[in-house]
């Protein structure tokens, strides 16, 4: 589904990311892990187009580097930012609307509403309601449902688990696990690298721009490493 | 005759050409963050386009109120072009330059947008056909005529469209999500530079509506009117708060009604010294009061994102 060669990204002239290589394939469930500022929010900002970036970036086969931001939720890839971005001064329901811009199915944006309503319920009932009032953990959420709503293929999903209670982290996870597993393609961001790779098939660890380690989720949280610099060293 | 009652109703005519003007201002700051001193401009064009259509159709028998509506049919298509073009040309090859560069710019289309129009309708004051009868109606103790209902009648309708415009459909939606994050709105698909064009053509399409009322109001039009316009309608948008739609709306109307009692009165209060030429004074006497006590105008408190 997607193909990342020799990615880089950088802000005038400090690099960020340093020609990484990254693969997900259909149906599977990647994550990206790796400390404050290693550039992980960096690689998906360009794999989501709003950042210019160097290399190449194939998905579905197309090299999609140089296209606008606006065309990718079309061709089926959303993202769910850092600070999950929700339009605070529309209303949840405005902003689950904004998720389906680009489509003109009627039937089936209702029938997906009602999914992402059966999903998430607290949305259904915060529906009227402006999404700067939601709490966090409900912005999370909406900005999970919004990016549901475009149907997409490929999910970008940046530090879903951030600023939010235990409690809330678990509820997000659920949601992020029954998402995949209904078959979407997700690349998750992550700090919270036990509970990230947790849910993943596969990871990458990434340090200060560069992809350090890649391999299978459950060999990574044995590897001695990766414990001791990511799952706290248990 | 009761003269605050004429006055408030004097000031309403004003103050609903002013919210127009302001609302094209205000809309362009809410999406770029940046003020379209050539707006103004727009506002001149379309006067002086709707009076060279007017008046030729004024001798050829047509009623008044058919030859307005025939001007506007002509000033609105040329402004909203003209708006599209001004982002195009002067505004897009700028869009992250520094903050004053695209002043300067506005500042420079202005003075050309005058210059052009002075080569073509000349430099001295215009008159403006008399479109709708004088004829005055009785309105508790005071007088109102058929241009000023109209006037009140026409913006009033505009502005309930434009909120039903940003409320109700898909390309409101898009604008005010717009507004309020463009990487965000991309990534839903909103074409950003579409949305901003169209912002700008809908703001130019009100200024073109204001610049015939305006020039039927005081039956007159002229190369250079649309800057002291101009100044006022920025001193409504920031009286209501820059990039609130509903601020424009009322500082619109405020300041219309605040210049029209202020010089209705001012003769009186200054003990005939100042007189009521000195009617601009108050509306840049607004801006700085806004300015000091409240530069996030009336309406301007925002909803935060929570982190
Ligand atoms: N807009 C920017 N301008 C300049 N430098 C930036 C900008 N955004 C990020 N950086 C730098 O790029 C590097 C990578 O940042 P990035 O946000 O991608 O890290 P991250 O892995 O997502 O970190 P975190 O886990 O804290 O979110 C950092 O050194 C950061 O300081
Ligand atoms: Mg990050």
């Amino acid at each position: 589904m997607l193909k990342v060669r020799e990615l880089r990204v950088s802000y005038g002239g400090i690099a960020a990311v340093k020609s990484i290589d990254l693969d997900v394939a259909d149906g599977e469930l990647v994550c990206l892990i790796g400390c404050n500022g290693a550039g992980k929010t960096s690689t998906l900002k360009a794999l989501a187009r709003i950042l210019p970036a160097h290399g190449e970036i194939r998905y579905r086969g197309d090299d999609i580097v140089h296209w606008p931001a606006h065309r990718l939720i079309g061709e089926g890839i959303a993202l769910v930012p850092e600070g999950r971005g929700v339009f605070a001064r529309l209303s949840v329901a405005e902003n689950l609307a904004m998720g389906a811009y680009c489509r003109e199915d009627k039937a089936e944006i209702a029938s997906d509403l009602a999914r992402v309503f059966d999903l998430l319920p607290r949305l259904k009932e915060r529906a009227a309601q402006l999404a700067g009032t939601l709490s966090g953990g409900e912005q999370q959420m909406l900005a999970i449902g919004r990016a549901l709503m475009g149907r997409p293929k490929l999910l970008l999903l940046d530090e879903p688990s951030m600023g939010l209670a235990p409690i809330m982290v678990q509820k997000v996870f659920e949601v992020v696990r029954s998402v995949a597993a209904e078959g979407m393609t997700i690349l998750l961001v992550e700090q919270n690298a036990k509970l990230a790779l947790s849910v993943s098939t596969r990871g990458y660890v990434m340090e200060s721009g560069c992809i350090t380690m890649a391999d299978s989720a459950a060999m990574l949280l044995d590897n001695p490493k990766v414990r001791d610099a990511y799952l706290g060293g248990e | 005759m009761d003269t605050f009652i004429q006055q408030i109703i004097n000031g309403l005519v004003l103050g609903s050409i002013y919210a127009l003007v302001a609302l094209g201002y205000t809309m362009v700051y809410g999406i770029l963050g940046l003020i379209n001193f050539a707006h103004g401009e727009v506002v001149m064009v379309g006067a002086l386009t709707a009076l060279s259509i007017v008046k030729v159709l004024s001798g050829s028998g047509l009623p008044g109120p058919v030859v307005a509506l025939l001007g506007l049919m002509g000033a609105v298509p040329v402004c909203m072009a003209l708006g599209f073009t001004i982002e195009r040309v002067a505004y897009r090859p700028l869009r992250n330059a520094p903050r004053l560069a695209p002043l300067i710019t506005a500042i420079g289309v202005s003075i050309v947008l005058q210059q052009l129009m002075m080569l073509g309708w000349g430099s001295t004051y215009l008159s403006f056909p008399q479109l709708f009868s004088a004829q005055p109606h009785s309105l508790m103790g005071a007088s109102i005529n058929d241009l000023q209902i109209m006037i009140i009648c026409v913006a009033g309708a505009m502005m309930v469209g434009l909120v039903l415009l940003m409320q109700k459909t898909r390309i409101g939606r898009a604008m005010r999500a717009t507004a309020e994050n463009p990487a965000m709105a991309s990534l839903m698909g909103v074409n950003v530079n579409r949305i901003i064009s169209f912002t700008f053509v809908i703001g130019s399409a009100l200024a073109a509506v204001a610049g015939l009322m305006v020039s039927a109001n005081y039956s007159i039009a002229h190369y250079s009117m649309g800057f002291m316009l101009g100044l006022k309608a920025f001193t409504a948008a920031v009286l209501g708060g820059i990039g609130n739609l509903a601020g424009a709306m009322l500082g619109g109307v405020l300041l219309g009604l605040i210049e029209s009692l202020g010089s209705g009165y001012i003769s009186d209060l200054t003990g005939g010294v100042l007189g009521s030429n000195y009617r601009d004074v108050f509306a840049f006497f607004v801006l700085i009061l806004v300015l000091v006590l409240r530069p996030s105008g009336l309406m301007g408190e925002r909803v935060s994102e929570r982190a």
